[in-house]
C-alpha cells in the first residue's frame, strides 16, 4: 500500500516536473540574502505574473563570500543566468573575461544617468553590462525624540556640527555618536567616504585624483582627516573595540544621538526601534555657511547577464523589467534606503527615505572615491583607506601621516600619481 | 652464501593505504603551492618568474613591511603561549596528579572544556566579555573598584595582540596539561618511593625526579605549540576580522596569508603572493621543527623503566 502511494508521489513529483520545464527558470545570482523574502513575495510574483512563461529563482549568497562564489561558479559553467553585479572592478573584471554579457544596446539603458552607469561601464564608457539597481546615500540619521528633548537643531555647517556635539556631550544622557573603529570600515565608509566629499568638492576632486591633477595630501583630502581626528572626543567610551553591531545597537537602543551612516541602515533601524524614538536625518554639515553641499550617493548594486545562460532572450526581458519605472518603485519601498537610479523619479513612503533621496536635489552628488580605478593595485587604496581612518580617529597617525601614507601607496603602482 | 630474500610485498601493501592518502591531501598540494610561488600572472596568462615573487615578498618595502610585521606579531603570540600556556599547563598537571586533590576529575574536565570548542564561539564570547558597551568585563572591575584598570583591550594597538593570545592560552592550556598529567601518571610509584626513601619530597621531588621525567613531553608541546600559533589564523579572523586591526596590530602570517591569497573588500586576490607567504610560512616552521629535532631532542636525556 505505502508502495503505490510513495509510487504515486513518485510519479505526480515527475509529470510536475515536467510541465515545468516548459517554463523557462531564471537564476539569479546575488550577495542581497537579506532581501530573500522580498525578492520571492513583492518582486518575482509582479514579474511572473506579468509574464507567464519565465519563472525567476532568486539564490543569494553570503555577502562576504559572494565574489569567490560567483567566480568559481562562472568558472565551472554553473552559473545563474543573471548576474547581481558589485559596482566597478570587480563586475569589469568578469566583463573582460566575457563572463558577462553586453548590455549596451538594451532599450532600458536609456533610464539611467550616465553616472548611474558609471559603475557598470568600460572605462571608456562605451560598453554597459549591468543594469543599474540603487544606490546608497552617506549622512548622518538622529534621534530626533533626543534632539528635541535637549532642544537641538540639525546642523548645516562644520562648526554647527561640533557645537552640536559639544551641548550633547555636555548634557551626558547620550552619547554624541555612536560609530567604533574596531571594524576599520565604519570610519572609512561612514566616516572618510561621508564627510569627505564637502571637502574634495565631490566628483570635481574624484576625477581629479583619478586624472592625477590632485594628491592625496592636498588640502580637500586632508581636511576630511582632520574632521575624523575631532570627532575621537564624541565617540562612546572604549570605541576602539566597538564593532559595527556594537554602534548600531547603541543607536537603536536610544544610547546614543548621532549615527554617521548609509542609507542601507533605514531598512534595519525602523523595525529594531520600532517606534520607541523617531529618527530624522541631515546631511554631511558643509565647512562654511553657503558652501555647495556634496553627498555621496555610492552605486552599489546592478544586475546582468551570464554570457553564457541558456536563456538570453528571456534572461534580456527581465534585465528590461528591471531597468523600467515599475521595477524602481517597487524595489525602493520594498527596500527603503536602497535608491533607485533610475531617472524617472520614484514614489517612496518612508519618510526617513524621502529625507535622504531630497538631497539628490540640493546637494551636487558622488561616489566614493578609492572605488572606480584607484582600488586596482596593491596596495589597496579603498582598503588602506579604512586603515587610515580608524587609525586618524583613534589617534594612532595623525592626519598629514596619514593621507601622505596613501598618496605613497597610490604613487607606488598608479601611473597619472607618479610624476 | 645467503639467498636474496624475497622482496617483502606485505609491507608495500601495509603501507600503501596511508601513504596514498597522504600524498593524494597533503603532499601533492604542498608541493603544488610551493609551485604556484614561483609563477605570477604576466600580459599573455601564467608566466614563470622563479623567485621574483620572493625579492618582491623580501625586498619590497610594503610587502616586507606588512611580512615581518605579520613574523613579529607571530613571534609574541608564540611567546606569550610559551611563557604562560606551557607552564600554567605544567602547574596544573602537577596539581591535578597530587593525591591529595579532591574533585581532579571535574578540574581536569573543566580545564579541558575551552580546547574542544570552535574558535568562532571563543572568539566571539570573548569579544563581548571583554566589550566596552556590553560586556561583563568592565562590570566585573568595577564591582571590586578596579574599574579604572578596565581598557578597550581589543581595539588598542599596544594590547590587543597580547590580549588574543591569552585568550587562546586560556583555550588551549588544557592540551599541555593532559599531556603533562599523563606523562606524570606514568612515573613509576617505584620511582617516587625511592625518592621518598633518599628523603627528596615535595618541591625538590618534582624539580630533582618528575620534571627531568617529563621533560620529553615538555618538548613535543613545544614542538605543537611552536607549529600551532605559526599556523594560526581562525582566532584572529573571528575577533579582529581579515584586516587584523587595529592598525595590523594583530597580524600574523596566517591572516596575511588568507588576506592575499583570497583578496578582501576591493583587493582582489593574489594566488601567487600567497603561495610565496604560504612558502615562507612552510619554510619558517620548517626551520623551528628542524631546529628541534636536531639540536634539542637528540640531546633530551631519555629514562626507562
Amino acid at each position: 500500500m505505502t508502495k503505490t502511494i510513495r509510487l504515486a508521489l513518485l510519479a505526480s513529483t515527475l509529470l510536475t516536473g515536467a510541465a515545468w520545464a516548459q517554463d523557462v527558470t531564471l537564476t539569479i545570482e546575488s550577495w542581497r540574502n537579506d532581501d530573500l523574502a522580498i525578492w520571492q513575495e513583492k518582486i518575482i510574483p509582479a514579474f511572473e505574473s506579468a509574464n507567464p512563461g519565465i519563472k525567476i529563482n532568486f539564490a543569494p549568497s553570503a555577502p562576504p563570500e559572494y565574489n569567490a562564489v560567483l567566480n568559481s561558479k562562472l568558472d565551472a559553467g554553473s552559473a545563474g543566468d543573471l548576474i547581481t553585479c558589485r559596482p566597478f572592478d570587480a563586475s569589469l573584471e568578469l566583463f573582460k573575461k566575457g563572463k558577462l554579457a553586453d548590455l549596451s544596446d538594451l532599450a532600458a539603458m536609456a533610464n539611467f544617468s550616465d553616472v548611474a552607469k558609471s559603475a557598470w561601464q568600460t572605462d571608456d564608457g562605451a560598453q554597459t553590462f549591468c543594469v543599474p539597481m540603487a544606490s546608497v546615500i552617506h549622512g548622518f540619521i538622529y534621534n530626533k525624540t533626543a534632539f528635541e528633548e535637549l532642544g537641538l537643531t540639525p546642523p548645516k555647517t562644520e562648526a554647527e556640527f561640533f557645537a552640536l556635539l559639544d551641548k550633547i556631550k555636555e548634557d551626558g544622557t547620550y552619547i554624541p555618536m555612536a560609530m567604533g573603529t574596531a571594524d576599520q570600515w565604519e570610519a572609512a565608509t561612514m566616516g572618510y567616504q561621508n564627510i569627505g566629499p564637502n571637502y574634495w568638492k565631490g566628483e570635481e576632486g574624484r576625477k581629479a585624483l583619478i586624472e592625477g591633477t590632485q594628491k592625496l595630501t592636498d588640502e580637500g583630502w586632508v581636511a576630511p582627516f582632520r574632521q575624523l581626528a575631532k570627532w575621537k572626543d564624541y565617540l562612546g567610551d572604549g570605541f576602539e573595540a566597538q564593532t559595527y553591531p556594537d554602534s548600531q545597537n547603541l543607536f537603536t537602543l536610544g544610547r546614543a544621538a548621532i549615527y554617521p551612516a548609509g542609507s542601507w541602515e533605514i531598512g534595519v533601524f525602523g523595525p529594531q526601534i520600532g517606534g520607541a524614538f523617531e529618527m530624522g536625518a541631515f546631511p554631511p554639515p558643509v565647512p562654511a555657511e553657503g558652501d555647495t553641499c556634496h553627498i555621496s550617493d555610492h552605486t552599489d548594486i546592478a544586475l546582468g547577464m551570464n554570457a553564457a545562460t541558456q536563456h538570453p532572450e528571456e534572461a534580456r526581458k527581465f534585465l528590461e523589467w528591471v531597468g523600467s519605472s515599475e521595477f524602481a518603485t517597487l524595489y525602493a519601498n520594498a527596500l527603503p534606503g536602497f535608491f533607485s537610479l533610475n531617472s524617472a523619479p520614484v514614489e517612496m513612503e518612508d519618510a526617513l527615505a524621502k529625507e535622504f533621496v531630497s538631497w539628490r536635489e540640493s546637494c551636487e552628488p558622488t561616489i566614493r572615491s578609492t572605488y572606480q580605478i584607484l582600488s586596482r593595485g596593491t596596495p589597496n587604496l579603498e582598503n588602506e583607506t579604512w586603515t587610515a581612518s580608524a587609525n586618524v580617529i583613534t589617534g594612532t597617525e595623525t592626519p598629514e601621516a596619514a593621507a601622505e601614507r596613501l598618496q605613497q601607496g597610490l604613487a607606488s603602482w598608479y601611473a597619472p600619481q607618479q610624476n | 652464501m645467503a639467498q636474496r630474500k624475497a622482496f617483502r610485498w606485505h609491507i608495500a601493501v601495509f603501507l600503501a593505504p596511508a601513504v596514498l592518502v597522504y600524498t593524494a591531501i597533503m603532499i601533492v598540494p604542498l608541493f603544488g603551492t610551493l609551485n604556484l610561488s614561483l609563477f605570477n600572472t604576466g600580459e599573455e596568462g601564467r608566466v614563470f618568474v622563479g623567485l621574483r615573487n620572493f625579492a618582491t615578498l623580501f625586498g619590497d618595502p610594503r610587502w616586507s613591511a606588512s611580512f615581518w610585521n605579520a613574523l613579529g606579531n607571530n613571534a609574541w603570540f608564540f611567546l606569550v603561549h610559551m611563557l604562560v600556556q606551557n607552564p600554567v599547563g605544567v602547574a596544573l598537571a602537577a596539581l591535578l596528579s597530587s593525591p591529595r586533590l579532591r574533585g581532579a576529575a571535574f578540574y581536569r574536565t573543566a580545564i579541558f572544556i575551552p580546547t574542544i570548542l570552535s574558535f568562532v564561539i571563543v572568539g566571539f564570547v570573548w569579544k563581548l566579555i571583554l566589550s566596552p558597551i556590553w560586556g561583563i568585563a568592565p562590570g566585573m572591575l568595577d564591582a571590586v573598584g578596579l574599574k579604572s584598570l578596565f581598557a578597550p583591550w581589543l581595539g588598542r594597538e599596544g594590547t590587543a595582540l597580547t590580549t588574543l593570545a591569552l585568550i587562546s592560552v586560556w583555550q588551549f592550556v588544557g592540551i599541555p596539561m593532559m599531556l603533562i598529567y599523563a606523562a606524570l601518571l606514568s612515573i613509576p610509584d617505584e620511582v617516587i618511593e625511592a625518592a621518598e626513601m633518599d628523603g627528596v619530597t615535595g618541591w625538590s621531588q618534582f624539580w630533582k625526579i618528575k620534571l627531568p621525567l617529563i621533560l620529553p613531553s615538555i618538548g613535543i608541546i613545544s614542538i605543537l605549540t611552536f607549529v600551532g600559533n605559526f599556523n594560526a589564523f581562525d582566532l584572529i579572523y573571528v575577533t579582529q576580522g581579515a584586516l587584523a586591526g587595529p592598525n595590523f596590530s594583530t597580524d600574523i602570517l596566517g591572516t596575511f596569508l588568507y588576506r592575499t591569497f583570497f583578496g578582501f573588500q576591493l583587493q582582489i586576490g593574489d594566488p601567487h603572493m600567497g603561495a610565496t607567504i604560504a612558502t615562507a610560512m612552510f619554510g619558517i616552521i620548517l626551520l623551528g621543527v628542524g631546529f628541534y629535532l636536531f639540536a634539542i631532542q637528540r640531546r633530551l636525556r631519555r629514562y626507562q623503566f
